[in-house]
């Protein structure tokens, strides 16, 4: 009869029950937020993961007790060591993301209590965070968007601790606080004053994997860039686009040759006099993806220098660090322009150089030409003239070529892509005594009818040469052009015979699959300039296009106050408005009407008293009354209680109640 | 509606009037503090914080404000969870001292809204929880261990919530003058019954038995429903009681303050007395006690018993 179970004081509301489907929920609630991380860690990582969680899951199933502290710590042990083993290191940031999800998976083997549970729910949303590292696309944020709403509906059936627990009823009550939390979110996200990253250096990440342009280019590695439908860079145009065959947007330079590669040589910085431009600048914005180099691009002779950026004597824009995020710059260029006329003799010089004991026949073909023509400029039209009339073809699958590359591609195989075609060119020019160097960059691009911006593809990438010609100076040759003018004009799809591999984007078959591209693109680009590309200077920038006054950090602080008073005080006012007692039938509310009339004299309704004792009560207090009181106390029954109330009886209530005229002294009192 | 009254860490409105009346939790009767899981909650959401800058990440900068907004709404509905709820107390049994006592209290919502998870608690003890469905009831209780005889009271209670995400904590406090009788815990190990005493001794109608009827006698407390006269009180519309007499055998058993061990004190007398009463009470005898200002005459039934455990509770007690 008598019990006495001891209860050690446990603080309140933390929920200590663990049942099995807590488990298993909890389980597969990582297990989607860790999945997307398969992608791109060691296989051994993904199994051990999966196998700990399954073992959890088989633990929590069968009732099993969980391993003892001695056995994690042991399994502790090894991930460290085996993230050491794989990553060299522990604390980059990828060996940081490995060890993070094997010490969650391992902290499931220890989940014993409602508290261990709301911890891993934490470290769960930590974990979304980590998989924004790699991949900040649109599907990956609603990915892990449906992830955050599963974890955030999991920690409310933590905390109820009564009552129905239906996963429909919790999934819709996260629902609604996440939406609730959104006004929030986007308040602090476009006021929240943004700090310029990196707060600590960041561990030199693997470019691996990253495709664009490098420092070198030998036969062949245009051609498999040709092959990727990334996007490279959208341009933004004040005002009209030009025409695609003007589109050069030039990248490194190649100076040097070694018989086989083209390298980029130390650029020089300064300005230069010798530069005659025409017409006004054309105007953009360029957002150019992260590729890890320091290449900017632009077109012909940028105007200006980028922010944050630097251009060399030979117009090549360089950023001040390799670019890793998204980089956002306004241009303008020069389309119309003469530069270099007064070059001087040591970089024409390097503009002759040639390594020796490579490609004979092409020098003597050199050797021949320069003979033959008159002046530079009939040379270059000479060589053009060869490559337009003789049977060279432009193609994405050129054959192999050995030592002697440029004698190969022009005596034998004759096939190639713009790499093939701007190196042995450039190689001819030198060997004739034109000074001459190779640009690599892009060419063309995409007009987005949608966005009405353009896309410039990795798929663009494009090669061409700059010879250096008395009175004139630099002058652009594209001898691609002249071999393909379909390149230049309608790029490399409608260049390309129809048999050459080629990336799925660049083909354009069907209007509708096209627009719908356009469209997707015109959403990733938008997600890019507001979500991933908004920034410090952003911030800045449209805060005050918006109030119209130049902001400093202080007032977009300030604003950032102002905007989350004014959305917490809504909040406020919207959740406690679920909190009113919904206006109760009309004849009730006259009846309490009636009740706070009498209150002033003490003879408020009492919440036991039923219509009839209270008008007897009442009339007792107050018998010059009575006959109104009596009355109204029967048509209120009559409203209340009969089946089908006659609606003059309404009328007749609201006149006797809205007609009774009590004092506060009254006469009887 | 009031909007401007959400009180932060400051104590509820004094507790003023002590009563049975329902206490209808306020929004300034309530106050509100992040949990320690919130506080966990506000460091990750600053690692987040930082990682989002450090690495430039867009959408680690959505995700974490997006959190943070559901911190700011979780602490606007843990106090809507609570406000407007009314609490009213409940009956409570009386217990054996050692027993845990219940009070039972019945919350109230009269909004739209259904409540979820409120529970209420002692100090720093267990808390229990109910649910309160729109414009309905919903009951709980705490639960003290009674530790000494007569009238125990539970004092202050906690009404809290941390739904819907636990990372903030609303409460309030209730205080009602709400008590419950503790009965002396029953000595252990079965004490033997006095011998039943089959002579009359002081005691009024001692030889009262059960056979033949004797007449009628007013009502007094403690007597047995048994042996109400229900057709002589439709009558007279007076409580009367049937008497008997005669007894063969079944004389009245007399639990006599002055039969325990004379080195007793009062409370083990008490405790004595008292699992005689359960004791004979199970056995279903006419009992009666005897304490030293008190006299119960002899009786059966639950009502005897009870009225028997009210006056050894209550023995010494003053303002009972």
């Amino acid at each position: 009869m008598i019990k006495s179970k001891p209860r050690a004081p446990k603080s309140l509301l933390e929920s200590e029950a663990l049942t099995t489907s807590r488990v298993l929920a909890l389980v597969g609630c990582l297990g989607l937020v860790l999945a997307p991380h398969a992608l791109h860690v060691p296989l051994w990582i993904t199994l051990l993961a999966g196998l700990t969680m399954a073992l959890r899951a088989g633990f929590a199933w069968r009732g099993y007790g969980l391993p003892g502290q001695w056995i994690l710590a042991l399994l502790a042990v090894a991930a460290a060591a085996g993230t050491w083993l794989s990553y060299g290191m522990l604390f980059g940031r990828d060996a940081a993301v490995a060890l993070l999800i094997l010490m969650l998976c391992l902290k499931l083997l220890e989940l014993r209590s409602g508290r261990d549970a709301i911890a891993v729910v934490f470290l769960a949303y930590f974990a979304v965070v980590t998989n924004f590292l790699y991949s900040q696309t649109i599907p990956m944020g609603l990915y892990l968007l449906g992830c955050v709403w599963l974890i955030t509906a999991y920690l409310i059936g933590m905390q109820r601790q009564a009552g129905p627990r239906t996963a429909f009823a919790l999934l819709r009550h996260s629902a609604v606080l996440l939406a609730q939390a959104t006004p929030v979110m986007l308040v602090l996200f476009f006021l929240f004053p943004r700090i310029q990253g990196p707060l600590w250096a960041l561990p030199h990440s693997s470019a691996s994997g990253i495709t664009g342009l490098s420092d070198r280019m030998a036969p062949g590695s245009l051609s498999n860039l040709s092959l990727s439908d990334e996007v490279a860079f959208r341009v933004q145009f004040r005002g009209k686009a030009p025409e695609t065959p003007k589109l050069y947007w030039r990248g490194p330079l190649m100076w040097d040759f070694d018989g086989r590669t083209w390298t980029v040589g130390e650029g020089s910085m300064g300005f230069r006099r010798d530069v005659q431009v025409a017409g006004a600048p054309l105007e953009y914005v360029v957002t150019l993806e992260p590729h890890y180099m320091r290449w900017m691009f632009g077109l012909d002779i940028p105007a200006v220098r980028p922010e944050d950026g630097l251009m060399t004597s030979d117009f090549e824009l360089l950023s001040m660090r390799p670019v890793r995020t998204r980089l956002r710059y306004e241009m303008s260029s020069y389309l119309t322009y003469r530069v270099g006329a007064s070059e001087t003799p040591g970089i024409l010089q390097r503009a002759l150089r040639l390594p020796d004991g490579f490609n004979p026949r092409t020098r003597a073909l050199a050797e021949r030409l320069r003979g033959e023509a008159t002046s530079s400029r009939a040379l270059v039209e000479r060589v053009l003239g060869m490559f337009r009339e003789q049977p060279f073809f432009y193609t994405l699958a050129p054959p192999e070529l050995g030592t002697h590359s440029v004698d190969e591609f022009l005596f034998e195989a004759r096939r190639g892509f713009c790499e093939h075609f701007a190196s042995s060119f450039t190689f001819l020019m030198r060997a004739a005594g034109v000074p001459a160097r190779v640009v690599t960059g892009y060419q063309g691009g995409v007009l987005n009818p949608v966005g009405g911006y353009m896309i410039v593809r990795q798929s663009d990438a494009h090669a061409w040469a700059e010879v250096w010609l008395p009175e004139e100076g630099w002058v652009r040759v594209d001898p691609t052009a002249a071999v393909s003018p379909q390149r230049i004009e309608s790029g490399v799809a409608a260049a390309v015979p129809a048999g050459d591999p080629l990336p799925l984007l660049a083909r354009s078959d069907s209007a509708w699959l096209l627009r719908t591209r356009f469209a997707l693109d015109t959403m990733t680009n938008g997600w890019n300039q507001w979500v991933l590309g908004y920034n410090h200077e952003r911030q800045l920038i449209v805060m005050s296009r918006l109030t119209g006054h130049a902001l400093t950090w202080k007032g977009v602080a300030a604003l950032l106050v102002a905007g989350t008073a004014l959305v917490v005080a809504l909040l406020t006012i919207f959740t406690l408005r679920q909190n009113r007692i919904r206006p109760r039938e009309p004849v009730t509310v006259l009846w309490n009407a009636l009740s706070r009339k009498l209150a002033r004299r003490d003879l408020a309704r009492l919440d036991t008293e039923g219509p009839r004792d209270y008008v007897a009560r009442l009339s007792a207090a107050l018998p010059t009354h009575a006959g109104e009181l009596q009355q109204i106390g029967e048509l209120y029954m009559r409203l209340r209680y009969e089946s089908a109330p006659a609606a003059a009886d309404m009328a007749a209530l609201k006149r006797a109640v809205d007609s009774l005229k009590v004092d506060r002294q009254g006469g009887g009192a | 509606m009031k909007i401007g009254s959400l009180t932060l860490g400051r104590p509820p409105r004094s507790e003023a009037a002590v009563s049975s009346d329902p206490i209808a939790l306020t929004q300034n009767r309530i106050f509100i503090m992040p949990s320690r899981m919130g506080a966990l909650y506000c460091l990750t959401l600053a690692l987040m914080l930082l990682g989002s800058i450090n690495y430039n990440l867009g959408l680690g900068f959505v995700l974490t404000f997006l959190l943070g907004g559901l911190g700011v709404v979780g602490m606007l509905h843990a106090w809507r969870n609570l406000a407007g709820v009314s609490v009213r107390p409940g009956r409570s049994e009386p217990v054996f001292a050692g027993e845990h006592a219940r009070f039972r209290f019945t919350l109230h919502n009269p909004t739209e809204a259904p409540r979820f998870a409120i529970g209420m608690r002692r100090g720093n003890e267990h808390a229990n929880f109910t649910n309160v469905p729109a414009r309905d009831d919903g009951e709980c209780f705490v639960e003290l261990i009674a530790t000494k005889r007569g009238w125990l009271a539970p004092g202050r209670v906690e009404v809290a919530t941390s739904y819907p995400i636990g990372l903030f904590r609303a409460w309030s406090y209730v205080r009602f003058d709400q008590r419950t009788l503790v009965y002396p815990r029953p000595e252990a190990g079965n004490p033997p019954l006095p011998p039943a005493a089959a002579t009359s001794g002081a005691g009024l109608s001692s030889a009262a038995g059960e056979d033949d009827f004797a007449g009628l006698r007013d009502y007094r407390p403690g007597d047995s429903l048994h042996r109400m006269a229900w057709k002589a009180i439709a009558r007279r519309e007076v409580p009367v009681v049937k008497e008997f007499s005669g007894g063969q055998g079944t004389a009245d058993l007399w639990l006599d303050w002055s039969a325990c061990p004379r080195d007793f004190d009062v409370e083990q007398r008490l405790a004595r007395l008292s699992a005689w009463v359960v004791s004979a009470s199970l056995q279903n005898l006419r009992y009666g006690i005897r304490l030293p200002h008190q006299t119960i005459a002899p009786d059966t039934g639950r009502a005897h018993r009870d009225l028997c455990l009210r006056t050894l509770a209550l023995h010494g007690v003053h303002g009972s």
